[in-house]
């Protein structure tokens, strides 16, 4: 009997075995693959094992961390003045994920980036828990401030950014949310959660500074204006422009009309911007042609994604029409639509002398220990245009400011340049108009701040809709806070 | 017959007695598993936990005890299996409790800590095996009882069928007031006592009357009859029972057995024909078994619509316990929720707290049981005892196989318990008396043979070592 006694020894000996190699399989092979599983539940406790690092403008923390009982997840996200920072911070959620920077710079805030191993080796040999590391924005708290409370409870957005360096100063989308209300995993969270809406395309969490396209109007007529000048369309901007009034669009018998009974008729470029003369940048961009005008567009950056690092969508100024398409869409109708981000761009490459800078809002990212682990430079984007013409535009938005339409955004002992826009849209203009202001402060250091501000404004009058009535004061605030006044 | 005594591989003459091997075995056995404990107890609290004397007395005095009455009753037992079961034990008791730390896995519903029952468990469990040890003098006393095996065993198979399924499958016994027993844990012991007994009558008739069929020998259909009848019979009710594990567990015993008592590797092909069979119509027809092969294929298939399987769940608590482990205490093991992580999915904590080296050690431990057993089926000197250890080491094997290949996805999942470490009464009962009788059998087998008689008139007569 010990013949088959000994096999089934082997046998015995090799079922084990068998355990032994699946077991190396899965807790040595698959180890890896089966530990960072996204469905893993442990892949988010341990995200949510220490407090986030932070995000932080002008030196103090706008997030928080608290700790939850009863839950997987230790800690939990907080954020102060949560709705004014949303359109900058973003959310992190126990439940629901992240966005924005919350999401982008998030190996950071957890401390998993691998340029942080270093400081997680000597956590662990010294015994002490993971560290996230903060992440030090751009941003301008005050500028920031007087963007929101200047939006109120009107439904809008601002973009402000830093002309010379291209730091995003401002960057506020109205109403907003409260990311603290959906940081944690409770019903309550949920339910706030399903209450934003996520997925609706007119939820309250999208980020209408960036995210968020707008037919232009009127403040489009700066880039025109541009491409007209550096195209030597003209070569002055009190040239008399030599165009007619009523001006019928090319191929068509469509007349474009002005807002109003404005003197455009053979008017010089200042005056046509200062007065919003259609018909004077409708005739322009015909005379350019759509070839010309798109190269000016896109060294103003539409038609491209612009990463803050933030993805802001593409501004749109369309590529294939014909003449009378691109009339109008060099006065900011027809397809053209912009991201309010966009418009600051633009009146930033004036105020900078032609030089637009990459937009950015993460100017440092630091480890727990402080120490800067990256430094954002500022880059620059394009040669908009050349100094003489910045110099040029300059001078006409100064007057549109001075004694044009955006007189609202003077401010005492400071050189402002702004242009003012009310964009028509919806079937046959049927819908309530966007307000537009577009503006730059001037010191003798150059420009500190070009601000973009858009109102949707839904219980205005039609006709007090306006880019001077209703846009135009919050970007003056923005700029009197940017400039301490 | 005479071969046996020829091929022994233990020197029956002389062989020291390894009691004080086994008291230093045991020291460890027991100190391993306390310090566990209080390991448990820093990581969850950062304090050692109260318990930790009584504990750590409850356990040694369990060991001790055995220890002194295996010295008393079995002098030549086997030295190792003693202080292997009571480390797998103490290591059980000590997951059981860090589980039970963690209240998702710890509510009422789900009845509360479990490690408090399991020592209760645990210690009548060794009262058990004492009783064994003191009560049979001799293994071979049990042959007296094979057909009256045989009747019990189908008594206790059948039994669960009259009462309500837990958790899908009736395998329990439910005594009101009392709790529940799981009679499939002893059946396994009876079936292989009345194997044993069997086959050690009929294995000449099985293992000679043979038909050459396809170059093997077939046995006669009337010695086939009886042993085919209860096979097919405790098939037929565990698949009405719906336990899987627990048909291939006694499948796999009666075809070791067949094989061993009669040498004839027809048997195995025989047995793994009827066994694919067998799996392949039970595959085909139970809804049970069809979704455990579905999760065992693709355990992570439909997360995103139903959420993970207990099957993807357990994988990543191996998958995130790596190479050393969280460490006691720290691992997250409890998502795989519900009443599973203390008894069928046990290993998994035992994987992501102590990591691969972990887990292989204490699959080591069973291996190493296993082969005691094995080796002391190769060292008893009557065909019964050798039949008998070689049962009771193979279902061991068998049913280590199936729960730790079940539950790393080796084989497809069945419920079944970890021997010793995993939470269940009748589960430790049911191990604690199989060691027993294995001990007494190696008892048997190492024990010195009387010194042959001095007298010369004795000489004609000699002893016959069987």
């Amino acid at each position: 009997m010990n013949k088959p006694l000994r096999r089934v020894a082997i046998f015995c000996g090799l079922l084990v075995f068998a355990l032994l190699l699946r077991d190396n399989w899965v807790q040595f092979v698959q180890a890896d693959s089966l530990k960072n599983n996204p469905h893993n539940r442990r892949v988010m406790m341990e995200e949510y094992a220490q407090p986030r690092g932070d995000i932080i403008v002008d030196g103090k923390p706008v997030t928080g961390s608290t700790t939850v009982s009863g839950s997987d997840f230790k800690y939990k996200r907080t954020y102060t003045a949560g709705p004014m920072w949303a359109p900058v911070t973003g959310f992190a959620s126990q439940a629901f994920g992240s966005n924005s920077l919350e999401n982008i710079e998030d190996k950071i805030l957890t401390g998993q980036d691998d340029r942080l191993f270093f400081n997680r080796t000597i956590d662990m040999i010294t015994g002490k828990k993971q560290q996230g590391g903060d992440v030090v924005t751009t941003l301008n708290a005050k500028a920031q401030a007087a963007a929101f409370n200047g939006l109120g409870s009107k439904k809008g957005a601002v973009a402000a950014i830093d002309p010379q360096t291209g730091k995003i100063l401002a960057l506020v989308s109205t109403p907003s949310y409260d990311p603290s209300t959906i940081a944690g995993m409770s019903k309550q969270d949920t339910a706030n959660w399903t209450n934003l809406k996520p997925n609706d395309p007119d939820s309250v969490m999208i980020d209408k500074a960036l995210r968020q396209t707008y037919p232009p109007g009127s403040t489009f007529k700066v880039v025109t204006a541009a491409a007209a000048l550096e195209n030597n369309l003209y070569s002055n901007v009190d040239q008399p422009t030599n165009s007619p009034l009523p001006y019928t669009l090319p191929n068509t018998t469509t007349e474009l009309k002005n807002e109003g009974n404005i003197p455009c008729q053979n008017a010089t470029l200042r005056a046509a911007l200062q007065y919003s003369c259609n018909t004077v940048f409708g005739k322009i961009g015909a005379d350019l042609g759509k070839d010309k005008m798109l190269a000016q567009a896109k060294k103003f950056g539409f038609d491209q994604t612009i990463d803050t690092p933030v993805r802001a969508v593409a501004s749109n100024f369309p590529t294939s029409m014909d003449k009378p398409q691109t009339a109008l869409s060099s006065i900011g109708q027809f397809d053209t639509a912009a991201t309010p981000l966009q418009m600051a761009m633009v009146a930033a490459a004036v105020a900078n002398d032609g030089k637009l800078m990459q937009p950015y809002m993460v100017d440092q990212l630091r480890a727990p220990n402080l120490n800067v682990i990256e430094q954002t430079q500022p880059k620059e984007f394009s040669q908009a245009m050349s100094p003489a013409t910045a110099q040029k535009l300059q001078q006409m938005m100064e007057t549109v400011v001075q004694d044009g339409t955006g007189t609202m955004a003077k401010i005492d002992g400071v050189t402002v340049g702004g242009k003012t826009g009310t964009a028509q849209h919806g079937l046959n203009n049927s819908a309530l108009p966007y307000a537009w202001f577009i503006s730059y402060a001037k010191t003798a250091q150059g420009s500190p701040v070009a601000v973009a501000a858009v109102v949707e404004d839904g219980n205005a009058n039609r006709d007090d809709i306006s880019g001077g009535g209703l846009a135009a004061p919050i970007a003056k605030s923005v700029m009197e806070a940017v400039l301490n006044k | 017959m005479s071969t046996v005594t020829n091929t022994t591989t233990i020197s029956s003459i002389g062989a020291p007695n390894r009691r004080n091997t086994e008291l230093v075995l045991l020291l460890f056995a027991v100190l391993v598993p306390v310090l566990a404990y209080a390991n448990v107890g820093l990581a969850k609290d950062g304090s050692v936990p109260g318990g930790l004397l009584g504990y750590g007395l409850g356990l040694g005095l369990l060991a001790g005890v055995a220890h002194l009455m295996v010295r008393r009753f079995a002098p030549y037992a086997d030295p190792l299996m003693l202080p292997i079961a009571t480390l797998l034990n103490g290591l059980g008791l000590v997951f059981i409790y860090r589980l039970d730390l963690e209240p998702a896995v710890t509510t009422r519903g789900l009845g509360g800590p479990k490690a408090p029952g399991q020592l209760l468990w645990s210690a009548l469990a060794v009262a058990v095996f004492i009783g064994i040890l003191v009560l049979l003098k001799d293994h071979r006393i049990l042959q007296r009882y094979t057909y009256i095996s045989g009747a019990v065993a189908l008594v206790l198979l059948i039994a669960p069928v009259f009462f309500p399924a837990i958790n899908g499958s009736k395998l329990w016994i439910v005594i009101p007031g009392l709790g529940s027993i799981q009679p499939g844990e002893f059946a396994k012991i009876i079936l292989a006592v009345f194997f044993a007994g069997y086959l050690m009558v009929k294995r000449d008739a099985l293992a000679l009357a043979s038909r050459r069929f396809l170059g093997l020998y077939w046995p006669r259909g009337r010695d086939l009859g009886p042993i085919l009848a209860i096979w097919a019979l405790s098939m037929m009710i565990l698949v009405l029972e719906d336990d899987l594990g627990s048909t291939l567990l006694y499948f796999g015993l009666f075809v070791v057995m067949l094989y061993v008592a009669t040498e004839r590797t027809s048997w195995v092909v025989f047995g793994l024909l009827l066994a694919s069979g067998g799996a392949t119509a039970v595959g085909m027809t139970s809804g049970h078994v069809k979704v455990r092969i579905q999760n065992w294929l693709d355990p992570f298939a439909g997360i995103a619509q139903h959420g993970a399987t207990e099957a993807a769940q357990v994988l990543w608590s191996f998958g995130s316990g790596g190479v050393l482990g969280s460490g006691l205490g720290q691992g997250f093991s409890r998502l795989i929720g519900g009443i599973g992580v203390k008894s069928d999915y046990i290993l998994a904590t035992v994987g992501e707290e102590l990591g691969l080296a972990g887990l292989m050690a204490v699959l080591l431990l069973y291996g190493l049981l296993i082969e005691r057993g094995v080796r002391t089926a190769l060292a008893a000197r009557d065909p019964f005892g050798k039949l008998l250890a070689i049962g009771l080491s193979s279902a061991m094997a068998l049913q280590v196989f199936v729960v730790a290949g079940g539950v790393t996805g080796l084989i497809p999942l069945t419920g079944m318990t970890m021997p010793f470490l995993a939470q269940g009464g009748s589960s430790v009962v049911a191990n604690w008396a199989l060691v027993a009788i294995l001990l007494r059998i190696s008892d048997t087998a190492r024990r010195p043979a009387p010194a042959p008689a001095s007298s010369p008139d004795a000489e004609p007569t000699q002893v016959v070592r069987l």
